[in-house]
């Protein structure tokens, strides 16, 4: 696990993060003037979150190009990951811009664009209440696991896959999906798996954003 | 209670980071308080002064506000006035009795006065809730810039640029022989010979790059010393 702020120096704020074999890249834009114009909100500025696996990433057949509906889902659960610790008031009609682009990937991507977007955001100087942090975690057989691999999600003996976002501080959870079963109590189990890992996570980020600045 | 703060003066904090304990300490800016914590929610350096914590920013749009000089691009000319481009997410209306005071008549052509893509150093005198911003060409050290060149630096470092009482800026000017403006919204016109120009952006970059490291005067001073005397 490996992470660093201000690797695209043209953004406002940018990020790498590198879990397993999966990484993201994250650049911030913004706030800044947002079109087209009907999205525009007086109250408050709002967040877009792009999602992007690049062409040959993943394993089997190459990802076509230009979102889809998968992409456009995934950047929708960002945003709602996200918004819980912004507060863009302060920017009424504008947008803050996240794109995450993912060069490599082995399952666990909106985990970690969410973990490389909030890190992003932090750069750009955003106001946040927290850092979220997201992990996947789940049961692959009758055993329960962190940041499952694209090889153990596609085990055939019943498997749970259940990404996770949440706040280090308060422990509140930002986004919970599942794909497979799992048992209410050993949902509690790796939902507690996942807290450990995400403040493990949450140093790593800390780390990187400090290290910027040459501070450790 | 006993208070306890966690940061040392001048640290890099991130957001999230609990900075201090006990109701006594209290929330500056880029800081909130959640129960009896004073919570970090902006990147930056920590800023501890007796009782109160608050964060200098290290980066971040520039925000327009009341009386700030600014450095600004004509990007459209409007009835009765120009809009400017102010690098922020807002545009500026500068109107035409906040600009010259030459009686100008109505139907007049106001490209005659600043056209598009001049450059402009203004100062905001209004701003509305919604971030409509008015701005004035009326005051000492407001002009229209000519020729030179405008270099973008990041608006949360503008201070250390221009040091304190200006003393950074005197010094780059005095070394280099340019003559340079400075903008709040992080824009840095700067006019001289071509080589003196390099040398100005390059300190300024340098600036912009180690904003958070103390001892810069001297740094500067050294640097150009040794590039600009040559």
């Amino acid at each position: 696990m490996s992470a660093k702020v201000g690797v695209v120096p043209r953004a406002d704020g940018s990020a790498m993060f590198q879990i397993g074999k999966t990484t993201a890249i994250a650049a911030v834009y913004g706030p800044r003037d947002l079109h087209p114009k009907f999205m525009q909100n007086p109250e408050t500025g709002i967040l877009r979150c792009d999602y992007n696996m690049l062409p040959f990433s993943g394993h089997g057949d190459r990802v076509r190009p230009g979102g889809g509906r998968r992409a456009r889902e995934i950047g929708m659960v960002m945003e709602n990951a996200i918004l819980p610790v912004l507060d863009l008031r302060a920017f009424p009609n504008t947008v803050v811009d996240v794109f995450v682009d993912l060069p490599q990937t082995d399952a666990g991507t909106r985990c970690a664009a969410i973990t490389a977007a909030a890190m992003a955001l932090a750069d750009a100087g955003i106001e946040m209440k927290d850092l979220p942090a997201a992990v996947a975690v789940g049961r692959v057989g009758d055993k329960f696991m962190v940041d499952l691999s694209y090889d153990e999600e596609a085990h055939e003996d019943g498997v749970a896959d259940i990404p996770v976002a949440m706040l280090p501080r308060s422990g509140k959870v930002t986004l919970l999906q599942m794909d497979g079963d799992i048992t209410p109590d050993n949902l509690k189990k790796v939902l507690l798996m996942a807290h450990r890992a995400i403040v493990r996570i949450n140093e790593v980020q800390r780390a990187a954003l400090k290290e910027r600045f040459g501070a450790k | 209670m006993v208070e306890t703060i966690h940061v040392k003066d001048r640290s890099v904090v991130v957001p999230g980071e609990t900075l201090a304990e006990g109701m006594g300490v209290l929330p500056g800016f880029g800081t909130f308080r959640d129960g009896d914590k004073i919570v970090c929610s902006r990147l930056g350096l920590a800023s501890v002064e007796d009782k109160v914590i608050k964060i200098v920013p290290m980066s971040g749009v520039y925000q327009p506000k009341l009386n700030d000089r600014i450095i600004a691009r004509v990007s459209d000319i409007l009835l009765s006035g120009w809009r400017l481009d102010t690098r922020c997410p807002y545009s500026a209306v500068l109107s035409t009795k906040d600009a010259v005071t030459d009686f100008i008549p109505r139907g007049a052509n106001l490209a005659e006065y600043f056209g598009l893509n001049d450059w402009l150093v203004c100062k905001i005198v209004n701003v509305t809730s919604q971030m409509l911003v008015d701005v004035t060409l009326k005051g000492p050290g407001l002009l229209k810039l000519q020729g030179g060149r405008i270099v973008d630096v990041n608006a949360a470092k503008v201070p250390r640029i221009v040091g304190k009482d200006g003393s950074m800026m005197e010094l780059i000017k005095g070394a280099t022989g340019c003559d340079i403006h400075v903008g709040l919204n992080g824009r840095v016109w700067l006019k001289g010979s071509p080589q003196g120009e390099i040398i100005a952006i390059d300190a300024i970059r340098m600036i912009e790059a180690e904003a958070h490291l103390p001892g810069l005067t001297e740094k500067v001073n050294a640097w150009l010393q040794k590039h600009a005397r040559r």
